[in-house]
């Protein structure tokens, strides 16, 4: 039997049975795919936002 | 030779006649790359106006936090952390220090490479970027490995047989716990770190790298001068 | 045309390549403070990382230990047992750099493992039976040991495999692991008081001892423990097999590896999939990918990709902008 050490501190418990998605081939975590999904939001937010420097018209 | 530092002004002078030394050659050929100017200049090219342009100066600040909660976690031991909550919250920030630099990381590495931005004689720039990229690999590899719990375990007795195929298992044992450590709390972070170094260097030392050229039929007020280096010559319109 | 200078300062011509040259700036330069942007991006990081640390915290599954895998499932442990006496085992057979019994990968004739040879050595028998079972102060068991020790190679053989096919039967039951009659010589012996000594924790101290005081190499506890399938049975139901694309993933909910998408990518496809060869088939594959993405500036037509997606123009709009901007008013041409 499988023993989890107490997560102290922790508001959101990521211990116990993970979720998975399965697409063809393809498995992956929920949370893989949540940083995944969040970098190419960052990156496409990156480019996409308009960057102002101090001064700029 | 005499010696005679009466009649010597400034012992830094550089006079010719030491122009020999290595020590004079070193320092000349280092600020000759990088004037003080150039190291840590405090105007950017115009083009510079992107959001996407902070994701390397975030990917260092997060590797200078992986360091220091990696030293945190030194000064206790490596058990430390599986008995204490201070310790377990320390290996927190150390393990989202990781998964954070990562994250900027590949988002610079997407970056750069749409941006081209090995052209202009940059190409080290991109070679030494993608070498750290996969030491860190390595280095978050022995990390994990270093855990001392069911997922190191699970790890080593998995990775065994990718790095027993290659050879490479006849001197790096992944089931060695001793090894694994020494190999992510020294050599691998120092080579992660003095290629983050010349990395960064090499950026001061080309400059960003400009645009492509905007499309044919248009001046684009650039000299047509490639391989010379950038010239900073303050505001012209 | 561009002039680049070579190493030694002579000019070589060459035609201007957009995907490997650039012309040089000498337009525009606007105040930026790096060291404050720097200062900024740590604290930003320190406050996202704290946060991330606060909220989620981080794993820390117990691990497993011969003691917890005998008492757990003291059948199974016993029928692993018997596999690295009897030489059948995945460490027994598995061939260098551990020893010779096994066949290294190889791609056609490149071998690296077989070349490089043994470099580990474990004999399972002696490192995971045999020898535990000399340090236990039992006269029975010792000379249990010693009449397997002196029999001949044949007749251990037989034993063994008596013995291994029985315990496929076996059930525990008050402290002792049963299996139906048979002649199995000084293997029950042998099996009954190894099955304690690991129950007891008494193994996982033997496996780890070696010649110096200090120990901190676990390849013989490891290696046993990952013969038996009390350790894959819990990655396999936290999602961590190598079918199940385990090696991005981590236990419990937390993010693992992602970064490592490709690499185990490839183990999901034929040949690999199948393959004996695959970890040297898919680190060969790994291998060319990396060095790719490295002489990216060096390859052409890769090198061009950036130049014919054309997503610079999104990050450069402002400065392509100005520069229209520029040339209308140069030329007088209205907005």
């Amino acid at each position: 039997m499988l023993l989890v050490s107490s997560v102290m501190g922790a508001l959101v418990d990521l211990n116990g049975k993970g979720r998975y998605v399965h697409w063809g081939f393809i498995q992956i975590s929920v949370a893989n795919l949540v940083v995944i999904a969040l970098m190419a939001i960052v990156f496409i937010g990156a480019i996409i936002v308009p960057y102002r420097r101090h001064g700029d018209r | 030779m005499s010696v005679d530092t009466g009649s010597r002004s400034d012992p830094s002078a550089g006079l010719p006649e030491d122009a020999r030394q290595w020590t004079a050659k070193l320092r000349n050929s280092a600020t000759g790359k990088l004037p003080p100017g150039r190291l840590l200049p405090d105007r950017q090219p115009a083009y510079v106006a992107s959001w996407i342009y902070v994701f390397g100066v975030l990917t260092v600040s997060a590797l200078l936090l992986v360091i220091a909660t990696g030293c945190v976690l030194a000064l206790k031991g490596p058990a430390w952390w599986h008995v204490s909550s201070a310790g377990l919250f320390v290996n927190s920030l150390h393990l989202w220090s990781v998964e954070a630099f990562f994250f900027f990381m590949v988002i610079h590495l997407w970056g750069k490479f749409f941006m081209a931005a090995w052209r202009g004689r940059r190409r080290l720039t991109w070679v030494t970027g993608v070498v750290a990229f996969l030491v860190s690999v390595g280095a978050a590899f022995t990390g994990y490995l270093s855990q001392q719990n069911f997922d190191s375990q699970w790890i080593s007795t998995q990775a065994k047989d990718g790095i027993n195929a290659t050879g490479a298992g006849a001197f790096f044992n992944v089931l060695n716990f001793g090894q694994m450590l020494m190999w992510h709390i020294v050599l691998l972070p120092m080579v992660v770190a003095l290629l983050a170094v010349v990395h960064v260097l090499l950026v001061r030392t080309r400059g960003v790298v400009p645009p492509f050229a905007a499309p044919p039929g248009r001046q684009d007020g650039m000299a047509r001068t490639g391989g010379s280096e950038p010239s900073v010559e303050g505001d012209r319109a | 045309m561009s002039e680049p200078r070579g190493s030694h300062g002579r000019v070589r011509r060459r035609r201007f390549n957009p995907d490997r040259d650039v012309a040089e700036w000498h337009g525009r330069y606007v105040p930026f403070d790096l060291v404050k942007e720097f200062v900024i991006a740590l604290v930003a990081v320190a406050i996202l990382v704290t946060v991330l640390a606060v909220v989620f915290s981080s794993p820390d599954d117990h691990p497993v230990t011969v003691r917890s895998w005998s008492n757990g499932d003291p059948a199974g442990f016993a029928q692993t047992a018997i596999t690295e006496l009897d030489g059948t085992s995945g460490s027994a057979t598995y061939g260098p750099p551990y020893n010779t019994n096994g066949t290294a990968q190889s791609i056609g004739f490149f071998s690296p493992a077989k070349w490089l040879g043994v470099h580990v050595p474990i004999d399972s028998a002696q490192d995971f039976v045999i020898g535990p079972l000399q340090t236990l102060p039992d006269r029975a068991v010792l000379a249990a040991v010693s009449l397997y020790n002196s029999s001949s190679a044949a007749q251990q053989a037989k034993w063994t495999a008596a013995y291994e096919k029985a315990v496929a039967k076996a059930t525990f039951g008050n402290g002792r692991l049963r299996i139906p009659a048979g002649d199995y010589g000084p293997v029950p012996t042998m099996m009954n008081a190894l099955v304690s000594m690991a129950r007891s924790g008494a193994l996982d101290g033997a496996l780890l001892s070696s010649r110096q005081f200090y120990g901190s190499d676990y390849t013989k506890p490891l290696l046993f423990i990952a013969d038996g399938t009390f350790l894959s049975n819990i990655a396999q139901s936290q999602h961590l097999a190598g079918d199940q694309w385990g090696m991005m993933n981590e236990t419990g909910n937390f993010p693992g590896q992602a970064w490592l998408w490709l690499y185990t990518m490839w183990y999901q496809v034929p040949p690999m999939k199948t393959s004996s060869n695959a970890d040297l088939q898919v680190w060969a594959i790994m291998m060319l990918l990396t060095l790719g993405l490295a002489l990216v500036p060096f390859i052409p037509g890769l090198r061009s990709i950036p130049r014919w997606v054309g997503l610079y123009k999104l990050i450069w709009r402002r400065h392509y902008r100005q520069l229209a901007a520029t040339d209308s008013s140069a030329t007088g041409a209205g907005p």
